[in-house]
């Protein structure tokens, strides 16, 4: 329905990016895809080892996902605190799937990268005496979680982001540039990645010593969600088409605390604060499911006991249960919870420092990823991986609220440190332009597909999303699991014909979202085959075929890689220093 | 579920044609966003339509755009309250059919066939447009927030744990903090359109974050070098636009007034644009006569008191002749209505003890000298409850 009518011509013709497009062929020693907080942490702290850094983001660093961190990070740092302690309620979140080496590396490093942030200028709220001051939460022992009242992330990402203005001289960024496939040398090293910039639609071949992926989870894969709409897993995916190892890619998070219908996170700080967990009868039910913690259970165990009331019966007739935050002073909801108030207001229509609000579990985050070390080291060598992409494993079954920061920025900072050290005592190669003569047919073939020769991008993302959500959730069995996997193989042939309507090169968002949309897939199957094989209940994978946690057979990683047909299984051990796995209460 | 039709602004940088109006009709519950409406234009009808946006909650700030004229996040505002708007507007043709503010001259409304209004949605301005929905912020927004030097600058070496400072110095700051650079406010902008090089609101209220922040070393240099800037502090006409529309609440005119106080503060009174000098004469004047006597305002500013008049500076002269043609169209636009307006002592004295009770406001002012910050007070609409239930209302801020 087109108006015809036209507007005043715009006096201002687009801008010139060609001061962009025309710099010097990019080559950097390290080479950082995405620009939330793993990936500007990793930036900064590679260029500390005077290498050349490039960082490639799809958006502009200050849109990335990081910010959607609202209650804090956390880290051992208060007197009476310990970092084994922090591990501890770590290991037992994780239902005794993290890594034990790698979550004492993130909890003893924890207390210094808090530190530093706060000597770089985040505005971390301060106790009475201007120390830094912290806040509860859930799945933790102590008091240790610190906050910029519920921005945090958002705090810590901008912080950083002035920290790459300051370095510019050292860090190269490449804002809204996408990144299609990662490139390989004859030796099977990543040495390089093949870019689409947004703005002008030309393809670019990057050159690096080390890449580190650091481009967050795959949300968006699950509808609804809330990840927002860049989550499209495009580092899990890229990583596997060249043959990395996944890893716990079966473990979904599901947010105790999300909007009913639009999937927005109310942070868990607000239970950290004080409010309470309501079913439709007025009960407090956490009572029932984990008498000592409560409300901060960890999130499995709290999201598991909602869906229970809400698939009992016992919740609202909107398929939710209600979270009373009037139970916490309203000037320390202002002070501390200002973001859910606007969230509560401009969302939900309700205020929150006055009325209980409904939420329920939502798909929130991927504990699993592409497998590191604890240096970021992928299975291929050149290639690094940090944040919520990433599988080290810190977060095994279950991410504690408040570790997925410190995951993004010790792990970010520690890739960071060790691309850079490899750059140094590496040789450049070059990788081979076929890669992108191959990516370039790629797009033009989604381009040159004729409208009505397929279905819509959007549909199919639509029906995939939705189809995850039903059967690849908080409880799952082996039934609902295959149909979600025949879905997604389905799905992957029909991508193969959806069209685009945009055939253009300036800000081509179609063709980009057909290009998700083949790494949303990707994650999808492998999700569904890991939940496949994994046939016991552990952390987010609750199987209702298979109730109970087994040690015996199950107390190991499920690691995925491209085979011909579908990921191939392999098994690797859970490392365990010194807990030893036992019954998980709360 | 309603449907709402969508007046959109387009631009295909690529056709060769111009920018035009495009309109889509979307079926959606009232209470989602018109972001999820032009997605779903988006995705049902027509995949080039293009705008950034990412989170949809308001957090990431990609899709400032300006709906029935206002600057805004296209995921904060409800189609159902968008609607509204657009009716009371008259967007499809009603007896106020004037746009407001900001909104594109060029475009007047017409009835559209259902007799409702559609929901219009243009590019942000002040911002060149790249496609569609899509502008540059990169050589506008980023090059100002680049200007104001936005990393903090501590001096020496960092403590050993943490900085101890004050705990409500952070909760001030954090309200800059908030800032999600979505450039609404920067859309917004009056004096900017009047004057592109101005700093804005976006990038001064970042320089509050730093000046504001007592772990930063040069205050006073952010301070001198932001006076002294002619597109600087003193160039916000203090309109409130940027207020409006900021969704986080950073309020951004606040934080430049805040530069400016702390500037006079550190005695720092010589900007070029008179700005500190200007300020103080009009808060001289209103306090005398409570209401503004124009004819007052220029020799005051150059020129204060008794002893500015008889002995006045070199800058001054110059600063009064070169404010001649300034005084000319005053006169000519309107602003001061009669030449007897410009004759000083003239100006009408406000009746009764109307000028009691703007002293009693002056002084109430000066005893209070707590800032007011959404962080620590709440929402307006809050005050009242709050102020009922006691001492929970307002701290003061340390300086």
């Amino acid at each position: 329905m087109v108006s015809g009518r036209r507007a005043a011509p715009n006096p201002t013709a687009p801008s010139d990016f060609s001061r962009i497009a025309s710099a010097a062929v990019p080559t950097h020693d390290v080479l950082v895809i995405g620009a939330g907080l793993a990936g500007q942490r990793a930036a900064l702290a590679a260029a500390e080892q005077g290498v050349s850094v490039g960082i490639l983001s799809k958006v502009h660093p200050v849109r990335s996902h990081s910010n959607a961190a609202q209650g804090g990070i956390n880290a051992a740092l208060n007197p009476g605190d310990s970092w084994e302690s922090h591990a501890y309620d770590t290991v037992k979140g994780s239902d005794y799937l993290g890594d034990q080496d790698a979550i004492e590396i993130m909890c003893r490093e924890a207390p210094e990268e808090i530190l530093h942030l706060e000597h770089l200028g985040v505005t971390f709220h301060r106790n009475e005496e201007g120390k830094l001051g912290t806040r509860a939460f859930g799945g933790a022992s102590a008091a240790r979680t610190y906050y910029v009242a519920d921005i945090t992330g958002q705090a810590i990402m901008h912080v950083l982001y002035e920290q790459l203005m300051k370095h510019s001289e050292t860090v190269a960024r490449y804002e809204e540039w996408f990144c299609t496939a990662l490139a390989m040398d004859e030796n099977g090293e990543c040495c390089g990645a093949v870019t689409r910039n947004i703005a002008d639609g030309s393809m670019e071949l990057f050159r690096a010593k080390s890449v580190i992926l650091a481009c967050g989870g795959n949300g968006q894969a699950w509808k609804p969600t809330t990840n927002a709409l860049i989550c499209t897993g495009d580092g899990i995916a890229m990583a596997y088409r060249v043959g990395a190892k996944l890893m716990d890619m079966e473990m979904i998070q599901y947010h105790p605390t999300t909007l009913a219908g639009k999937g927005f996170l109310i942070t868990e700080g607000a239970r950290g604060e004080g409010a309470h967990l309501l079913n439709a009868k007025g009960e407090r039910f956490m009572e029932r499911y984990a008498p000592n913690k409560m409300e901060l259970a960890s999130r499995d165990v709290v999201s598991r006991a909602e869906q229970t009331e809400i698939n009992e019966g016992r919740g609202f007739p909107d398929g939710t249960v209600a979270l009373d935050i009037t139970v916490v002073p309203k000037k320390r909801i202002h002070e501390a919870l200002r973001e859910i108030v606007l969230v509560g207001r401009d969302f939900a229509g309700v205020d929150i420092t006055r009325e209980p609000i409904h939420i329920k579990p939502g798909n929130h985050y991927t504990m699993g990823g592409v497998k590191t070390d604890v240096d970021g080291r992928t299975d291929v060598p050149g290639l690094y991986a940090a944040g919520e992409v990433a599988c080290v494993s810190v977060h095994g079954g279950n991410r504690l609220g408040a570790n997925s920061l410190l995951d993004t920025l010790i792990f970010g900072r520690r890739s960071g440190a060790d691309a850079a050290a490899r750059a140094k005592r590496t040789e450049a190669s070059r990788p081979s332009s076929e890669v992108l003569e191959a990516e370039q047919a790629t797009i033009d073939d989604v381009l040159a597909r004729e409208k009505g020769s397929g279905r819509r991008i959007s549909e199919i993302k639509l029906e995939l999303g939705q189809t995850m959500d039903e059967y690849v959730a908080v409880f799952r069995d082996e039934a609902g699991i295959q149909q979600a996997l025949e879905t997604v193989r389905r799905l992957e042939e029909e991508a193969k014909s959806a069209y685009v309507d945009d055939k253009g090169r300036i800000f081509n968002q179609d063709v980009l979202a057909a290009i998700e949309l083949g790494y949303m897939l990707d994650n999808a199957e492998c999700t569904c085959v890991a939940a496949l094989e994994r046939k016991e209940s552990r952390g987010a994978q609750y199987r209702t075929d298979f109730p109970e946690r087994n040690d015996e057979e199950w107390l190991k990683h499920i690691d995925l890689q491209r085979g011909d047909e579908g990921p191939d299984v392999s098994y690797s051990e859970v490392t365990i220093t010194q807990w030893e796995p036992e019954e998980r209460k709360y | 579920m309603a449907t709402y039709t969508l007046k959109v602004r387009r631009y295909q940088p690529e056709s060769g044609e111009g920018p035009f109006w495009e309109e889509f009709d979307v079926d959606l519950d009232p209470s989602l966003s018109v972001l999820d409406g032009i997605l779903q234009a988006k995705d049902r009808e027509d995949g080039s339509l293009a705008v950034r946006c990412s989170c949809r909650a308001a957090i990431c700030g990609s899709c400032g755009v300006k709906i029935n004229g206002s600057s805004t996040l296209a995921c904060k505002t409800q189609l159902g309250e968008a609607h509204e708007a657009a009716n009371r507007r008259g967007n499809g043709g009603g007896e106020t059919a004037a746009p407001p503010r900001g909104a594109d001259e060029e475009y007047t409304p017409q009835p559209s066939a259902g007799g409702t209004n559609p929901i219009v949605v243009e590019p942000m301005g002040n911002m060149p447009v790249v496609k569609d929905l899509i502008v540059d912020m990169e050589s506008t927004h980023w090059e100002k927030i680049r200007r104001v030097t936005p990393w903090l600058l501590p001096h020496g070496d960092p403590p050993e744990r943490e900085y101890v400072v004050e705990p409500e110095s952070m909760i001030d700051v954090t309200q800059s903090m908030a800032c999600i650079q979505c450039g609404a406010c920067v859309s917004s902008c009056l004096s900017m359109e009047a004057d592109p090089e101005f700093i804005g609101p976006a990038a001064l209220a970042k320089a509050y974050r730093f000046v504001g922040d007592p772990r930063d070393a040069e205050t006073r240099e952010r301070l001198h070098d932001l006076a002294h800037d002619p597109h600087g502090i003193y160039d916000c006409t203090h309109c409130f636009s940027c207020i409006d529309a900021c969704p986080k609440g950073v309020a951004p005119m606040d934080q430049i007034m805040r530069l400016r106080r702390l500037a006079g503060d550190e005695g720092i009174d010589d900007d070029p644009n008179n700005g500190h000098n200007h300020m103080e004469a009009f808060t001289r004047i209103i306090e005398k006569k409570g209401t503004l006597d124009e004819s007052l305002l220029l020799q005051e500013s150059y020129a204060p008191g008794v002893k500015g008049k008889l002995k006045p500076t070199k800058g001054a002269i110059k600063g009064l002749l070169g404010s001649i043609p300034t005084g000319i169209r005053a006169l000519r636009s309107g602003k001061v209505r009669s030449l007897g307006q410009m004759i000083p002592g003239v100006h009408h004295k406000l009746p009764g003890g109307a000028q009691g009770d703007v002293k009693a406001v002056y002084e109430h002012a000066e005893e209070h000298g707590e800032e007011l910050n959404l962080y620590i007070k709440g929402e307006e609409a809050d005050e009242e409850q709050a102020l009922g239930a006691g001492e929970e209302t307002t701290e003061e801020r340390p300086r």
